[in-house]
């Protein structure tokens, strides 16, 4: 049957050279039917969503200009008498691997260039990972189906940060080396086991002679490996998913509006791998990056002022600059049976880290929990019309905050001429406070806004123009929205509290009690988006756009 | 010799001993704090520079640091400082003070340098201190790798590996370096003004502060090899660049991108 019906088929011969090329090859890949499915493929046009493209091409140029860098660095920690060109460090003794980075410094053509380029970019790498999440978390993009992918891009923030470190740490220069120390201590905290922990990475007493080695290891192999199969699992269910869009006419859940990746978006998307490449090649160019030969070779004595990890540990830094060593009578230190116990390193260095990354990889359950809206989500909330959430987000980002300043306490204090100590007080208070007067913040400014929107799309926008009335009164005049622009402001969803609700036993449970409560604390304070009855109410029956200002108070009670 | 060994029992022998090893053991001290004093006042000041000097202490300084440089409640005495300090503290402009604080800003000098030069002639001739460097110790032609691994073990911890300043306690601080003369790095070595700790020279050795010296001018003449150093301040200031500059550029593109549709 098969063979009648291929015969059947009329055989397409191609004319052109490259058509018969490109006929064979497609024969056997299948090559059109892919571009069939990917080319026709909808991404929506909107500037928040491309943060994740510019993470993406930043981890393609972590590998270039990584490869490149490979040639020349030697991740050796023999001792070395430095014999290259740059002369404040001539004859100093150090490891072959701090030599090797001078030299990719000095005396490789172009090396600076890219070890900066290396660096930017990993900046670059970790920033746009984490406003691309913030931009997820604050659209409520997270919400299902894509809990998962949700997971999958913390995963990928982690892996970032775990590339990033291992990568500061490899120049052997006095700056990474301090940091080290820090890891080896906050290692050597961890109870029972910590001082084993430490002894078997760093192969015996800090520093040893193996650690260079190890992170090199695990930051060109271990790590990249692991980051590109998350890339490829989270782009994988990008494409399972869909795009998300922002609310607009014409858009809802079962449909994608925007571009298809060809043409358009392919070469939009093309295009800004090269701008990426373009800012980052300038910033690389005209900037300074870790120029370690200012650090000089490490060795644990000394420690330099203004010592700090690159920006995406920097709150880890901070928790520890802000934990005190005792509070009045009351110590972080203890000695049990003889083994000492330090909570003041131990619970700075893991306790806040720990709860802004279980909380961010909770979140997605927790919030469906308490609303209960199991639907599928495809069009995105604008931030204020989920004020609760929105707030939730600003106070983890503000505590975020409040950690990530004191990394630079020391830099805040020479730069403002205030004292180091009031710094750290001030901080130690915005720790507990911050995060409250941030939440409260937020909510009412989202819900303010809500109630900006939901005048002017019953009352229409405010011209500025006053016209005096024949009977004296003074007023101004508004105009109405045209039909897309009052979608916006009144296409979003409202939800209510949920009471609790009885199970299949007519029992009420404790945990739904609580959910219930979780649900008003939620829900409780909300501005409903405008009905069309009230919008037929407020435009519907006056002609005159005059009368619109006297209605104004009335129509704003709900 | 016979008559030592005779006499090795006799029962003053036990303190003759102790006073030999007295004796030894004050010149050795005396010995050695002297070297700490060394080069004081090689400069030689005339009659009439210290007397002019006083005149211009008791019209500025006296009030703070007493008649006669005795000291008061509000400023220490000044005895036996040295002239080096004095052409530090004048010279570089912290002293008179601005105001009481934790620390003396540098600022514009209030005196000229023959003002300056009485005004130091004065205090040395109060007590011996630590003079003005010599010239050769502030060529500039020492060992630049020998004094950055100085400067790495005994000045990044305050002053920053690229001595671009740090933070101390309670609004106290460690100034950045670059623009600082070599004279006056001297100086700040061996007085220890403001919170700076005294590096005599059995600390760092006179040829040590030179190479420290000669470190401190490489680093300043040499620049910044990979650009604009962004103030040397490591990874703060990088971090910083990185979220303003760097994404605010790319989101400028990601609007100028996505700005023809709605």
């Amino acid at each position: 049957m098969s063979a009648s019906s291929t015969a059947k088929a009329p055989a397409f011969v191609a004319t052109t050279k490259a058509g018969r090329v490109t006929d064979f090859v497609d024969a056997r890949v299948g090559g059109s039917g892919i571009l069939r499915e990917f080319g026709r493929k909808v991404f929506p046009d909107h500037w928040s969503f491309m943060f994740g493209e510019v993470a993406l091409y930043s981890f393609v140029i972590l590998l270039l200009s990584g490869t490149f860098l490979t040639f020349f660095f030697d991740p050796s920690m023999a001792h070395t008498n430095y014999d290259g060109s740059y002369v404040p460090l001539k004859g100093v003794e150090m490891s072959v691997a701090y030599s090797s980075s001078l030299d990719i410094s000095f005396d490789v053509r172009g090396g600076l260039f890219m070890r900066q380029v290396h660096h930017w970019s990993a900046l670059l790498f970790v920033a746009s990972i984490a406003v691309h999440m913030l931009r997820v978390f604050f659209t409520g993009a997270f919400r299902k189906p894509r809990e998962m992918n949700w997971v999958v891009g913390g995963v990928l923030l982690i892996l970032a940060m775990a590339a990033g470190f291992t990568g500061y740490s490899l120049p052997d220069d006095l700056l990474s080396g301090n940091g080290l120390r820090i890891i080896d201590g906050v290692m050597k905290s961890i109870p029972v086991i910590g001082t084993y922990a430490s002894f078997f990475f760093f192969g015996g007493e800090f520093p040893g002679y193996a650690v260079i080695g190890r992170l090199y290891m695990l930051h060109i192999l271990l790590v990249p490996a692991l980051i590109l199969l998350m890339i490829v699992l989270h782009l994988f269910m990008v494409v399972v998913h869909k795009h998300t869009q922002y609310p607009g006419p014409g858009r809802n859940d079962g449909n994608v509006v925007g571009y298809p990746l060809g043409p358009v978006y392919a070469a939009k998307a093309g295009g800004f791998f090269f701008i990426v490449f373009g800012v980052i090649a300038l910033m690389a160019a005209f900037f300074t990056i870790n120029p370690i030969w200012n650090y000089g070779p490490y060795d644990p004595s000394p420690v330099s002022a203004g010592t700090q990890p690159d920006w995406y540990i920097g709150f880890v830094d901070g928790a520890l600059r802000l934990m005190p060593g005792v509070i009045g009578d009351f110590h972080f230190e203890y000695v049990i049976f003889g083994y000492t116990l330090s909570l003041n390193v131990l619970l700075p260095a893991l306790v806040p880290a720990g709860i802004l990354f279980t909380v961010m990889f909770m979140y997605p359950w927790i919030e469906s929990w308490i609303t209960k809206d199991n639907r599928e989500h495809h069009v995105l909330d604008r931030p204020r019309n989920a004020p609760t959430r929105t707030a939730i987000g600003v106070a983890g980002f503000v505590w975020y905050c409040v950690m990530w300043a004191a990394a630079g306490s020391d830099l805040i204090a020479t730069h403002f001429y205030v004292s180091l100590n009031d710094v750290t007080y001030w901080l130690r208070a915005l720790f507990f406070i911050g995060p409250i007067i941030a939440f409260i913040v937020a909510k009412r400014v989202a819900l303010a806004l809500q109630r900006k929107d939901r005048e002017i799309a019953l009352h229409g926008r405010e011209t500025g123009r006053i016209v005096r009335l024949p009977h004296g009164e003074f007023i101004e005049v508004h105009a109405p929205l045209d039909e897309y622009k009052r979608y916006k402001l009144v296409g979003f969803e409202s939800p209510a509290p949920l009471p609790a609700v009885p199970n299949d036993h007519g029992i009420v449970t404790r945990k739904e009690k609580q959910r219930a409560f979780l649900s008003k604390w939620f829900f409780e304070d909300r501005v409903a988006p405008a009905t069309p009855a009230e919008l037929e109410a407020a435009h519907g029956h006056h002609a005159h756009p005059a009368v619109e200002a006297a209605e104004e108070s009335k129509s704003l009670s709900h | 010799m016979k008559a030592l060994s005779q006499k090795r029992r006799h029962p003053l022998a036990a303190i003759a001993l102790l006073l030999m090893g007295l004796l030894v053991t004050g010149g050795l001290y005396a010995v050695a704090t002297t070297v700490n004093e060394a080069k004081a006042s090689t400069t030689s000041y005339s009659a009439n520079d210290t007397a002019e000097g006083e005149k211009l202490f008791e019209a500025n300084c006296a009030t703070c640091h007493g008649m006669g440089a005795s000291g008061t409640q509000d400023g220490p005495s000044l005895v036996g400082v040295g002239a080096a300090a004095v052409d530090f503290q004048v010279g570089t402009g912290r002293m008179p003070m601005q105001m009481n604080g934790p620390q003396a800003y540098k600022k514009p000098a209030q005196f000229n340098d023959q003002q300056t030069h009485q005004l130091s002639a004065y205090v040395a001739s109060l007590g011996a201190g630590p003079a003005i460097p010599e010239e050769g110790l502030l060529d500039g032609q020492g060992d630049a790798a020998v004094g950055g691994e100085l400067f790495r073990v005994n000045c990044a911890m305050c002053h920053n590996a690229a001595a671009a300043g740090g933070a101390l306690t309670r609004g106290k601080f460690a100034p950045a370096l670059a623009d600082v003369s070599e004279k006056h790095i001297y100086e700040a070595m061996v007085t220890g003004p403001q919170n700076m700790p005294v590096f005599s020279d059995a600390n760092v050795s006179p040829e040590g502060k030179r190479d420290i010296i000669t470190f401190l001018k490489q680093i300043e003449s040499n620049g910044s090899p990979g650009g604009a150093d962004l103030g040397a301040l490591g990874p703060v200031s990088e971090g910083l660049f990185v979220w303003v500059a760097g994404l605010g550029v790319i989101i400028a593109f990601t609007i100028w991108l996505t700005s023809r549709t709605s």
